[in-house]
């Protein structure tokens, strides 16, 4: 199993990298595959409306907010390793050493990372991924890439991606059951955070899916800057 | 009477200066409190009551809103090419949909609470961004951004931006399509049918 997991990922990453390479973008269009992103945006829609955001409005009723607080600060303890690592690879070993020290305090202070003790403490959570690794050293974020299930991506980020899934600690864990219910529990999480922005998106969106795209398309690159990018000459 | 008008006007002028005068940091954490604490009162915006959200935009939010500095970011290059009754049209539009979405957020509120962070800025700048950061049980935080810059009334928003995604920007690819299009009537078109399904909505749930 993991051996097909893992050979999975390799050819996920290798295609990825032909993708990169074969849509190195034509200057102006950053989504030359529109045609399919907008099935995968569709069938995502679908599989939302259907499962996702339904069990995402139980769990958001069931749970208290205390509840949610905890889960959410038990997957933001676990990525705090790797956000550590790739604040190591970007080359701000303070950040990197602040990174671990939360994950330090809130695995033992912070009861495993229910709590999130650090931040009270005054160590800032950070917000980093292969993707933004990647950007930092300079690779072209590709062209846009709607992904089933994971939704917006970019070909970089994509790549990023299947490097966050193959470090992640709780994806290598052994016991399947225990895995694919801690992948559901995050992914239900998650969707609930985002609850509130359903309306607003759809009051503001002329077009879903390109204000869906665009939006990606801006975050990602003020988190590539740590939040505070180059003003875009195009937008004075 | 006489005497007592003087003052009246006087008092006035003086509270109009104070609201000019005010640093943009103050202005943005003033009138946040302001808006939240009424929310936070009021059960018919928090029940989705989308019009009376509105209405308090209108009186005390969208006073401090630069709509022509707003939508023309958002328009981006062909802002020069439109006719001065054409850009009113946009203005208007791109406001009314700025403002329908701005009340929506509002009815979304829950108690979450907002952390202003301190601006650095020195005497002469005239272009700020005033940085907050809300917080919200069950959920992580999400930075909100206020660009102001200095007019002859005072400091004016003229960009938000919610997680880093400014709510102007991110209409410059699809208006551009419009454009490309159907021209820019074509684009003040789509403001118009878009603008006007919500309203549909809004009456039919009342």
């Amino acid at each position: 199993m993991r051996c097909y997991v893992k050979s999975t990922v390799l050819a996920l990453a290798l295609g990825m990298a032909m993708l990169l390479g074969g849509c190195a973008t034509t200057a102006g269009n950053k989504d030359p595959m529109e045609g399919f992103n907008r099935t995968m945006f569709a069938f995502n829609e679908g599989l939302d409306a259907a499962i996702i955001r339904p069990v995402a409005k139980g769990y958001e009723f069931v749970a208290p907010a205390f509840v949610r607080t905890a889960v959410t600060n038990f997957f933001s303890n676990v990525a705090d390793v790797f956000i550590a690592v790739n604040n190591l690879l970007q080359g701000k070993p303070v950040e990197a050493a602040s990174d671990a020290g939360r994950f330090l305090v809130n695995s033992t202070v912070g009861i495993f990372g229910l709590l999130d003790v650090a931040t009270e403490w005054g160590l800032e959570k950070h917000d980093e991924d292969f993707g933004q690794t990647f950007g930092r050293w300079g690779m072209d974020t590709g062209a846009y890439l709607f992904l089933p299930v994971f939704g917006p991506r970019d070909v970089r980020d994509g790549i990023g991606l299947v490097f966050d899934i193959a470090a992640d600690p709780l994806v290598n864990i052994n016991d399947m059951s225990v895995r694919n219910s801690l992948a559901a529990l995050y992914i239900i999480n998650n969707r609930a955070m985002l609850l509130p922005a359903d309306k607003i998106i759809d009051e503001a969106a002329l077009d879903k899916y390109s204000y869906l795209r665009d939006a990606y398309l801006q975050r990602r690159r003020s988190l590539v800057f740590d939040g505070r990018p180059p003003k875009d000459p195009e937008f004075e | 009477m006489k005497h007592f008008l003087a003052v009246l006007f006087g008092l006035v002028a003086t509270l109009g200066a104070a609201a000019q005068g005010l640093a943009p940091d103050a202005l943005v954490k003033g009138v946040t409190n302001d808006v939240l604490e009424i929310v936070r009162k009021d059960k018919d915006i928090q029940a989705g009551n989308t019009r009376k959200a509105v209405e308090l935009a209108e009186a005390k939010v969208l006073p401090h809103f630069d709509f022509a500095h707003m939508t023309r970011l958002a328009v981006g290059k062909a802002w020069r090419q439109a006719s001065p009754a054409q850009q009113q049209a946009l203005t208007d539009e791109f406001r009314t949909l700025l403002v329908r979405t701005y009340s929506k957020a509002l009815t979304e509120y829950r108690n979450q609470t907002i952390d202003f962070k301190p601006v650095k800025m020195q005497p002469a700048d005239t272009d700020v961004v005033v940085r907050t950061l809300v917080q919200q049980p069950g959920s992580k935080p999400v930075e909100i951004d206020y660009s102001l810059d200095k007019t002859d009334q005072g400091w004016k928003v003229y960009d938000i931006a919610v997680a880093a995604v400014s709510l102007v920007t991110n209409y410059r690819s699809s208006f551009a399509q419009e454009i490309s299009a159907g021209g820019i009537d074509g684009l003040i078109g789509t403001l118009r049918t878009k603008n006007g399904s919500s309203e549909a909505a809004v009456a039919r749930k009342q």
